[in-house]
């Protein structure tokens, strides 16, 4: 199945356990989960029968209220059964509404933001140190740069030249209640990651053949990777539209987007 | 105990090629040595805290042993999310070393204090505390903390402590001064004052013990309960805020398993921030914490028994 295909099929998924279990964050899932389906379809090299393989490529979802889309690839990949997704969130399931490291597959505990890229540049650093050839890759929110904790790792993985590290900022453009420029304006987003001293692209978000491409290059520096999505991307009345930050969505809402996705 | 500290985790390095030193800028030339010989696992962090916390995650993820090093109140509860969620939650092995702990940088101001990092830490699961009192333990524990699977606290002072313990084994807990009747309990390096007192009290024919509580959390369990019974009255002393810090651990404790809580006093320092400046020993003075001090705390509560 193309990458495209499957994360739309994901789609589904991730709103019928939404509206299961009345776990919200939809629309932050949809937005960066063709950029996660990617990674996890021809980028990452990971071991689901041995996830601890120390050759592995380390990800880390650093924005973990996007969990699902992480769970949908990770089920997918067979790190574990796909029956345990549809009881996310349950009593007794293991799948919290936010990645932890006892899950497998998952690197760091992630929600609260700000944590992701400073684990990531200590797998990197240790990645070099012991001459490994892994890559890490982090995938954060553009509200996540919001917090001091971003910036301070992203002087650090230029001052340590990490240039096996990768940041992947999923900038949607909005945060939880509402527009980044209204909040803390991020821009200009581009020349801040440059300035930092990382090697920084900007590609649509929803295109894997951009995102792949950059996995190709050579690099000499850390790479921060502006990736321009639309939260809630894929369902047409969730598209942009911040309410799907928290809201679930209703059976009739699933059906709709069914039919928009072509996928039963 | 910063001298202490340098040398030991460089004849340590040597052995064990997983010890990565992070430091938060400081420590001008006292690593000299280890980023010499181990180009590739020193690294000066920078003035962000957080950062270095989270990089001590990845690196003890991967398989190494990191120990993050800076001045006690930034390593402590300026990343403490970090240490929550980074370290103690996947319960990751780093050693975090607090230098210049308690009163240590008394003429720095509040902002270099560190009254609360005990009881601070003390709250997150996994984490293991340990508070050297002289040079030689700084050494001695250092060891003990690169051995442990968990995460580590090593709480020390800063330069030019005198070694007053020289003993060659160390245990969880060790009686350093034979007495009777009153037991002195304590830390760190306040225990050089709690050792002071302890003569002044011997010469005033009040017998007591000295013992020095250096595994903070978790405590020798089995020690301390024979030192209920052993004693009348237990004064635990600690360059910490009394209200939250080993006083609270161990009453708290003795409450839960059914021991007499009511003789246990504590000698430590008021919860309130301390506005006025001169050496640490100037400070300890003003917080009750001088052997004089301590002497007269105790000598008080045991002429109160007598009558």
């Amino acid at each position: 199945m193309k990458t495209y295909n499957l994360s739309n099929k994901f789609r589904i998924q991730i709103l019928k356990m939404s509206n299961k279990t009345g776990a919200p964050h939809v629309a932050s899932a949809f937005s960066c989960l063709d950029i996660v389906t990617t990674l996890y379809s021809s980028i990452l090299k990971v071991f689901p029968k041995s996830p601890k393989n120390p050759n592995r490529d380390r990800f880390i979802l650093s924005k973990g209220h996007a969990a699902t889309a992480q769970y949908v690839n990770l089920a997918e990949k067979g790190f574990f059964s796909k029956k345990y997704l549809e009881s996310y969130t349950n009593t007794n399931s293991f799948l919290e509404e936010h990645p932890n490291p006892s899950i497998k597959g998952v690197e760091a505990a992630t929600g609260s933001l700000g944590h992701g890229l400073p684990i990531g540049c200590g797998i990197a650093l240790a990645g070099k140190i012991k001459k490994k050839s892994f890559k890490t890759i982090v995938v954060l929110g553009d509200g996540e740069c919001n917090e001091g904790s971003v910036w301070e790792a992203a002087l650090f993985a230029s001052s340590k030249n990490l240039n096996n590290l990768y940041a992947i900022i999923d900038n949607n453009g909005w945060q939880g209640i509402g527009r980044n420029k209204d909040i803390l304006d991020l821009s200009p987003l581009k020349k801040k990651w440059e300035s930092f001293g990382w090697k920084t692209y900007v590609i649509n978000g929803h295109n894997e053949n951009e995102l792949k491409k950059i996995f190709k290059l050579k690099k000499r520096v850390p790479t921060a990777i502006i990736a321009k999505t639309i939260k809630g991307k894929g369902v047409s009345f969730m598209e942009d539209d911040n309410n799907w930050h928290y809201r679930i969505p209703t059976k009739e809402e699933i059906l709709i987007a069914q039919k928009e996705l072509k996928i039963k | 105990m910063r001298n202490a500290f340098a040398e030991e985790v460089f004849n340590l390095a040597k052995k064990d090629k997983d010890i990565v030193l992070l430091s938060g800028d400081i420590g001008n030339r006292l690593f000299d040595n280890f980023r010499k010989k181990f180009t590739n696992r020193f690294f000066n962090c920078g003035i962000a805290e957080a950062n270095m916390t989270g990089v001590a995650s990845g690196l003890a993820a991967t398989g190494f042993k990191p120990i993050t090093y800076t001045i006690a109140p930034f390593n402590t509860i300026r990343c403490l999310e970090q240490i929550k969620l980074d370290i103690c939650y996947p319960n990751l092995p780093v050693v975090i070393v607090g230098t210049g702990s308690g009163l240590s940088y008394a003429t720095l101001g509040s902002t270099h204090h560190s009254l609360e990092d005990i009881s601070i830490l003390k709250s997150l699961p996994n984490i293991e505390i340990l508070c050297p009192s002289d040079p030689l333990e700084v050494k001695k524990l250092l060891k003990t903390a690169i051995k442990s699977k968990n995460p580590v606290y090593l709480r020390i002072g800063k330069k030019r402590e005198k070694i007053f313990n020289n003993r060659k084994k160390f245990g969880k807990l060790d009686l350093i001064k034979k007495g009777q009747i009153n037991c002195l309990l304590s830390i760190g390096p306040i225990l050089e004052n709690v050792f002071l007192a302890s003569k002044k009290l011997d010469k005033s024919s009040i017998s007591n013990s000295v013992y020095d509580l250096r595994h903070i959390r978790p405590f020798d369990e089995k020690k301390v309960k024979e030192i209920f019974k052993k004693y009348k009255k237990i004064f635990i002393i600690e360059e910490h805020y009394k209200n939250v810090g080993v006083f609270n651990s161990i009453l708290h404790w003795s409450n839960s398993i059914g021991l007499d809580g009511r003789k246990l006093y504590s000698i430590g320092v008021d919860n309130k921030f301390i506005k006025f400046t001169g050496e640490q020993e100037l400070a300890r003075r003003k917080v009750g914490l001088d052997p004089e001090s301590i002497y007269r705390f105790v000598k008080k509560i045991d002429d109160k028994s007598r009558i």
